[in-house]
């Protein structure tokens, strides 16, 4: 199990590394360089500035040595400094952290609580009415862009209740009801789409174990449908759907950085956004990297999890 | 498609042997799935009309009318206008031609490189094998969107720079894919049998083994179109996709659409359904076209 976990645990630190090279190469790529991307829209230039801020920056050396810069200060957790508001970056990303990790947590929170007991449901009603309903409103879910489903939802909200959650950020120490409502929609227009992928893996998990024989024998012994369908058969059929969650969760940060735009949550994610549009590229490649680090550690986690669900994974890799 | 000669078939009934022709196929495909030829359907409407679009437009999609600004669905403007007064029902007809050709586009650009790369790093193993498939995990433990949004910061905004940022995602998934299934046609005896011919590496990768990946291949580019349609949708509403004047769905809904949609719901209401049925279309045809080809992954 030591051995186990010490060989995720390396993977990810090589894939980490990795990353953060194609991430720098990836913004190295852009063309011209950074200074001339944040003087391009001041319209007057002076070189003197210009020079002084290549400096700052470090873009008169060598691309190595940027790079080794780079990770340095990545590793004492300097993120550089915002050029739109001129304040250390990590000022800037630190209030929005608690807002994207709320909204991703409420997400996969409705996505687990909506996709396990539906999928489970569509398996064992497998062919029925129930199940091509449920199958059909999977997919539908699948194929709408979650911003969209958020923007739709504010729209009925207003046309029926003449009502909309906050539009600008409510803390949930001033008014706890106030920020949930705010949250509960986004998360809802998030959640349902990896939901309905949830839902998807849970059926056919559960369709592969409902025919084995342990499931029929525990039908034989008279057992109540509820003890088979959830003690018996979801037990051994959770691995790949804990697969998904963590597949799913990379894939909802992605997502949040659209919703966080329509409801307007001062996010990580749409700040990301923000810094792309101002072409504040320094930031770009710290938030790009802190995202691959929150995804490579959620992967790990699943990872472990892994071996605390099925005791298999354990031995075999002993 | 090629004409296939009717296989014998073990059947004690006298009823005249089927032929599979390439209609034959079709027609079966359609009995056996009738979702999935309803999506492709769908597919195939959508697509003509991108064609068409021109003759299908009642309106110039990007002339502006001030006197006519966020009309409401009408006899003449059938799904409304916009803030600019452009009428929507004829942009979304360009917007198919746009949305249809960026998600067909990349996902074959990213699917044939990385079916190349797949084929190459099955085929040959060894280091090859190896780094090819650490830069694919890196790849592919980025979120998709963020990678794509990263490729158009470095790029900037065009048609072409956002068909390669939405393809560059896709290319991981595609060489697992082809991978997967070279590793295994690999071993078979008919591939030993070109070898001893002296077929060559390239000869045996590209003459042999990709005609037998043909299967898994198609199941992946149906799967990976929808995703394609949904990151060109995404990209274009945060305003970093298919730029102006192109009238693309996701660019019609994008934040100045969400400005007036209390006034006009039909902004956002309608290239938000033509979005969602692309992709539920393909979403459809996907999985049919899964379940049929490639029946280790029926359900999943």
């Amino acid at each position: 199990m030591r051995i186990y976990l010490l060989q995720r645990l390396l993977t990810a630190i090589l894939t980490l590394f990795g990353m953060s090279v194609v991430i720098f190469v990836l913004l190295r790529l852009a063309p011209g360089n950074i200074v001339d991307v944040l003087f391009a829209s001041a319209g007057f230039v002076d070189p003197a500035a210009k020079e002084a801020i290549s400096r700052e920056l470090g873009l008169d050396q060598p691309i190595l040595v940027q790079y080794g810069r780079w990770l340095r200060d990545l590793a004492r957790g300097e993120l550089g400094k915002s050029y739109r508001y001129d304040i250390p970056a990590w000022q800037v990303i630190k209030p929005r952290i608690p807002v994207t990790a709320e909204l991703a947590v409420l997400a996969l929170l409705v996505a687990v609580f909506l996709g396990v007991p539906t999928g489970v449901l569509s398996a064992v009603r497998q062919d029925s009415p129930l199940d091509y309903v449920l199958r059909v409103v999977g997919l539908a879910g699948l194929s709408m862009p979650s911003f969209w489903l958020g923007m739709v939802i504010i729209l009925f909200l207003v046309s029926w209740t003449g009502w909309i959650p906050s539009m600008t950020y409510v803390s949930p120490f001033e008014d706890l009801k106030a920020h949930l409502l705010q949250f509960l929609f986004p998360a809802l227009a998030v959640g349902y789409r990896s939901s309905a992928l949830i839902m998807r893996i849970t059926r056919s998990s559960m369709l592969d174990v409902l025919r084995e024989d342990y499931v029929r024998t525990a039908w034989a012994k008279g057992q109540r449908q509820w003890v088979v369908v959830f003690g018996h058969a979801l037990a051994n059929a959770t691995l790949p759907v804990v697969t998904v969650i963590g597949i799913e969760f990379a894939f909802m940060i992605g997502g949040l950085v659209v919703t966080e735009t329509v409801f307007n949550l001062p996010g990580v994610a749409r700040y990301l956004v923000d810094a792309i549009l101002w072409r504040d590229y320094p930031i770009v490649q710290n938030l790009v990297m802190f995202i691959a680090i929150v995804v490579v550690l959620a992967n790990l986690t699943v990872d472990m999890l892994y071996g605390w669900l099925d005791p298999r994974i354990r031995y075999e890799t002993r | 498609m090629k004409m296939q000669p009717a296989k014998p078939e073990l059947s004690l009934s006298a009823a005249p042997l089927r032929k599979h022709g390439a209609s034959g196929n079709f027609f079966r495909f359609c009995r056996e799935k009738p979702l999935g030829a309803l999506g492709g359907m769908l597919i195939l409407v959508m697509v003509i009309t991108g064609v068409f679009a021109e003759r299908l437009a009642t309106h110039d999609p990007i002339r502006t009318d001030a006197e006519h600004t966020l009309a409401r669905p009408n006899r003449m403007h059938w799904l409304g206008t916009d803030n600019l007064g452009r009428d929507i029902y004829s942009r979304i007809v360009y917007g198919a031609r746009v949305s249809l050709a960026v998600g067909i586009t990349s996902t074959l650009l990213g699917a044939i490189l990385g079916g190349i790369i797949g084929i190459l790093s099955g085929y040959f193993g060894g280091w090859l094998d190896l780094i090819t498939q650490r830069v694919m995990d890196i790849l592919q433990g980025l979120p998709l969107l963020i990678l794509a949004l990263v490729m158009t910061a470095a790029l900037g905004p065009s048609i072409g720079n956002v068909i390669v940022a939405i393809s560059v995602p896709i290319l991981p998934r595609a060489q697992r894919v082809i991978r997967g299934s070279v590793l295994a046609i690999r071993e078979f005896a008919y591939i030993e049998a070109a070898r001893a011919l002296g077929v060559g590496h390239i000869g045996i990768a590209f003459r042999h083994i990709l005609p037998n990946t043909v299967g898994p291949f198609i199941v992946l580019m149906t799967a990976q179109f929808g995703s394609a349609i949904l990151v060109e949708a995404a990209l274009s509403f945060l305003g970093l996709g298919v730029p102006e004047p192109y009238p693309s769905w996701g660019r019609m809904l994008s934040v100045s659409a969400a400005e007036f949609a209390r006034k006009a719901p039909w902004l956002v209401i309608f290239p938000g359904s033509a979005i969602s049925l692309a992709v539920f279309a393909s979403n459809l045809l996907g999985d049919a076209v899964r379940d049929k080809l490639d029946p280790r992954l029926r359900g999943a």
